[in-house]
Formats: C-alpha cells, structure tokens, sequence
C-alpha cells in the first residue's frame, strides 16, 4: 500500500545550499532511488542526480540516506518506518557539483597514480599461467563497483581534506594489494603501499567493509594483509635478516 | 568546495551505543586486571593445584613455591610490584597492537571516528605513521610472545588434574579447560598469524601445507571480534572462580576425586 512519506533532500551547489522538505508518494517494493525519480517528475524538475543501471552493480548512485553512506538503488524503502523522516544527502568528501550529484575525479586521480600490472619479462601476453586457487584471493577485490562509498566514509579524508594528497583510500589500497597477490605481477608493491599510497594512515576502523555494497571484506583481506606485508619489508628485522642469509626476495 | 552540511553526523540510529558499551566494558575488565594484579593473593588453589591465568608463569621469589611451575629465576619484586608485573606488558601487547582491539579502542576511545561516517573532534590526524602507533607494527613479536604463554596456561590446565590427593576433575578443570581453549581459538584467529601462516605468500599452489592452514586460519579469523572479547571475559571469570576457591569463598565442585 503506498503513504506519502516525509524527505529532506540537499540541494545547492558550491555556492551553498541546504536541506529542502518534500513530501512524496511511496509505494510498495521501491527503492530511494524510485522516490527520487517521483520527486524529479512531480516536484523539483531540476533535481540533480547520477544513476545508470538500479541494479546496484553500476556505483553510480552513492549518495548518503539519513548519514550512512549508501547506494540510493540499493537501499529498500521498507527499511524506513512510514513516519519516519528521510534524510538524502550527497557523498561529503568530494566536492558538490549539484544537489545529490558530487565530483569523484579524485579517484580517477588515485588510480592513475597506480602502476598498472607488470608481468614477468619473459613472458608474452597469451603465455600467462595460472593456478586458480593463486588468483582467487585477488578475485575478491575485483567485485568492486567503484561506487566510491568507501572512499566517502574513509574518516582519513573525509574528515582531513588535507590528506588526500597522501592517502588512495582504501578502494585503491584494495587495488594495490589485489596487484601484490598476483602471482604474475612483479610490481613489489608493498614499500611503495606504505610510502606513496598512504597504508600508513589507515587505522583499521573497518568503515569501508561496513559501507561496501558487494560485501568485500576490504580491512581484513586488502589492507590488514598489505599492512603485514609492508611490516614485513620495513618493521620486521627478522624478516629481513632471513631473507638476506638465504638470498630470498622479499 | 563540499556540500555544506553543518551537522557533525545525520545518522539517526544510535551509533553511539556500541562505543559507549565498548569503553564500558574495556574499562571494568581493565579495573578488574589492575585490582587482581596488585592483590598479589588468591591466585594458587594448593588443594587442586589450580594456578589462574593472571599470574602464570609465577617466577619471582615471591610466588608460592607450588605455583611456580617453572622454577623462580626472579628475584622478589620491591614495594607494590607483584609476579603478573613480568607477562602483563606481553599479554597487554598482544591485545593493545591487536587489528581487532585497535579499531575497538581507535573508535571507542579515541573517537577517530567514533562511528562511520560520524565526523571525529580532532583537528590532526596522522594514523599509523608516526611513533607511539607506528610501533603497532609489531603485533607479530607480541603474537609470538602470547602463543609461548599460552603454552605455558595449557600446561598450568593439564597439570591441575593432579592435585595433593591425585588425580581428580572439578569445576576449576573444566573452565581452566574452555578457557586455554578460547585463548587458542583467539590467538590462532589473529591477522598475524593469518599472515605468517600462508597469507604472505603468492604462490598458495606452490605451498598446500600453508595453504591448507591459511584457509582454517582464515575461518577462525572471521570471528576474531567474538573471539577476542570471549577469551577476555572468560579469562576474568576463570581468574574470579580460582580466587573465589582460593579464598574459601566457595569451594570447588568436584566430578571425580
């Protein structure tokens, strides 16, 4: 059965803006995103927002519903009690384009800054052998949408603007370390996570695993094992001393 | 240029209530460590030969003899010193530099960030790269230390089945049992170890034996939230029981002998 609902809803641009009360037909079965669109047809024509494929796999719609990072698409309106007031924010680390809609190229940025896969030399692109159970580690990671929500609750920049200069977030620490346990990639990525990436930064609190709509299990697979590995090369005299006797590479 | 959002949070859940309840209970389990270390009594049951967690090994000279089960090579401890002074900053190292334990008290108590998308009150932040908590970093030695203590605890659980009148099982068995048992579970689950056992590799094909224990690490190691608070808690409730006993508050409740 549908009831009118209650939104707040921002709106502005990077001139200012605020939250703006709607009330808006709910029906049974819909997502925010479809109150949305109801909005966008019936009362604020004007009404910025970025979506694509309503199947939550696109990451277009990251936006945040009553403070929690989420995708609009994903997040069911029988969550919600039907008194219960909405509130739809855009993602706050990046800056405002319009309304809901936010400029991501920071992160287009952060994964430039990424060496790409760098196979052994003698092998040929077609001469690539691998075990399955040597790349489904790395398979996790590559369920990212990209929707970015990680990088949005990630309090290292969220709340310090100043350290995007030196943090990659953790969607592309996920990155780095998905290219680390490669067993073909020869990129010795693990001083580079620390030094040039930021890792350093990260303290674990598991924000981006909460927020994370394909799940992935982004601390405990990607960043707390890169934070090992860098432990390993920088903080770890045993390790070292062992692969110097034994003339391992490390 | 952001959104301009004045609100530090527009979370409407009570995203407050699980580090207040996290602090709560850090807090009274700390207080309760302190006033049983300094106690320096209640710790040996020479009836059953139960020595609490808290003060094994005791291996200063002021231990009673029975309870040091590996000798007193330390001397007696001056002024309010006492025997848990020696493994306490291991034990206390293996949980502070814990990846569970660091976002636990990193959010509870230092609120950075007290909850997601919550906006913490400090000006600075400079995480894990600058010394005192670059030295977390050093999680594995404590592991090492914590997994030689716990040996030590399963050797204190086995011996207690013999006591002054032989071999017997109570009560006191059976939690110092379940309690090695969690402390394992908990010290086996951590990221660490997870790593040291196969995680560092990246060729998983070229080594089954690692492979085959990362992947019964790595289950355990889903659980390592529950885990750490279970062996934190039961360790506490196994020390109260053996000082109860101790103490001829209560006395143990005997299966055999």
């Amino acid at each position: 059965m549908g009831y009118q609902g209650n939104f707040r809803v921002w709106r502005g641009d990077e001139d200012g803006g605020g939250l703006e009360d709607f009330t808006v037909e709910v029906n049974e079965g819909e997502v925010v995103l479809d109150v949305i669109h109801r909005l966008q047809a019936t009362q604020a024509g004007d009404l910025a927002v970025r979506w694509n494929c309503k199947a939550g796999k696109c990451g277009s719609c990251s936006a945040e519903i009553n403070g929690r990072p989420r995708l609009l698409c994903m997040t069911r309106m029988s969550t919600f009690t039907e008194g219960e007031t909405i509130t739809i924010t855009p993602m706050r680390t990046f800056p405002i384009i319009r309304d809901l809609v936010t400029d991501v190229s920071f992160n287009y940025t952060k994964a430039r800054e990424i060496p790409s896969f760098k196979p052994p030399k003698d092998l040929a692109p077609g001469e690539y052998r691998m075990q399955q159970i040597d790349v489904e580690r790395s398979q996790e990671f590559r369920k990212c949408i990209e929707c970015f929500l990680c990088q949005d609750t990630c309090h290292v920049i969220r709340d310090h603007e100043e350290n995007k200069e030196a943090f990659a977030g953790p969607r592309f620490l996920m990155r780095v370390a998905e290219l680390e346990m490669h067993p073909l990639d020869e990129g010795g990525r693990t001083v580079a996570a620390q030094e040039t990436h930021g890792l350093g930064l990260c303290n674990i609190t598991k924000c981006c695993s909460e927020v994370c709509p394909e799940h992935i299990k982004i601390t405990d697979n990607a960043l707390i094992p890169m934070k090992e590995r860098v432990a390993d090369r920088k903080y770890d005299p045993v390790v070292w001393l062992g692969n110097k006797i034994f003339r391992r590479q490390s | 240029m952001r959104a301009q959002i004045s609100e530090r949070t527009l979370r409407t859940d009570r995203w407050w209530l699980s580090p207040l309840l996290t602090v709560a209970g850090l807090g009274l389990i700390s207080v309760y460590a302190a006033i049983r270390t300094f106690m320096n009594d209640y710790y040996w049951v020479s009836e059953y030969h139960y020595l609490t967690p808290m003060y094994s090994p005791c291996l200063s000279a002021e231990c009673v003899p029975a309870a040091s089960h590996f000798g007193q090579p330390l001397p007696e401890l001056p002024g309010f010193l006492t025997p848990p002074i020696f493994i306490i900053p291991f034990l206390l190292g293996f949980r502070i530099t814990c990846y569970y334990y660091r976002k636990a008290y990193y959010r509870a108590a230092w609120m950075s960030p007290p909850a997601c998308a919550v906006a913490e009150p400090h000006k600075t932040y400079t995480g894990e790269t600058k010394a005192p908590l670059i030295a977390q970093n050093l999680h594995r030695y404590f592991f090492y230390a914590a997994s030689l203590l716990l040996l030590v605890n399963i050797y204190d659980a086995i011996t207690a089945f013999v006591g002054e009148k032989g071999f017997g099982i109570g009560l006191g068995n059976i939690i110092l049992l379940v309690n090695v048992g969690l402390l394992a579970a908990y010290t086996a689950s951590c990221h660490s170890c997870r790593h040291i056992m196969g995680g560092k590799l990246k060729h998983f094909s070229k080594h089954p034996v690692r492979y085959w224990m990362w992947q019964k690490i790595s289950k355990l190691n889903a659980k390592h939230m529950q885990l750490a608070w279970a062996s934190l808690i039961f360790v506490c409730l196994t020390d109260l029981y053996i000082a109860l006993v101790a103490s001829g508050v209560i006395g143990d409740l005997r299966i055999v002998n």
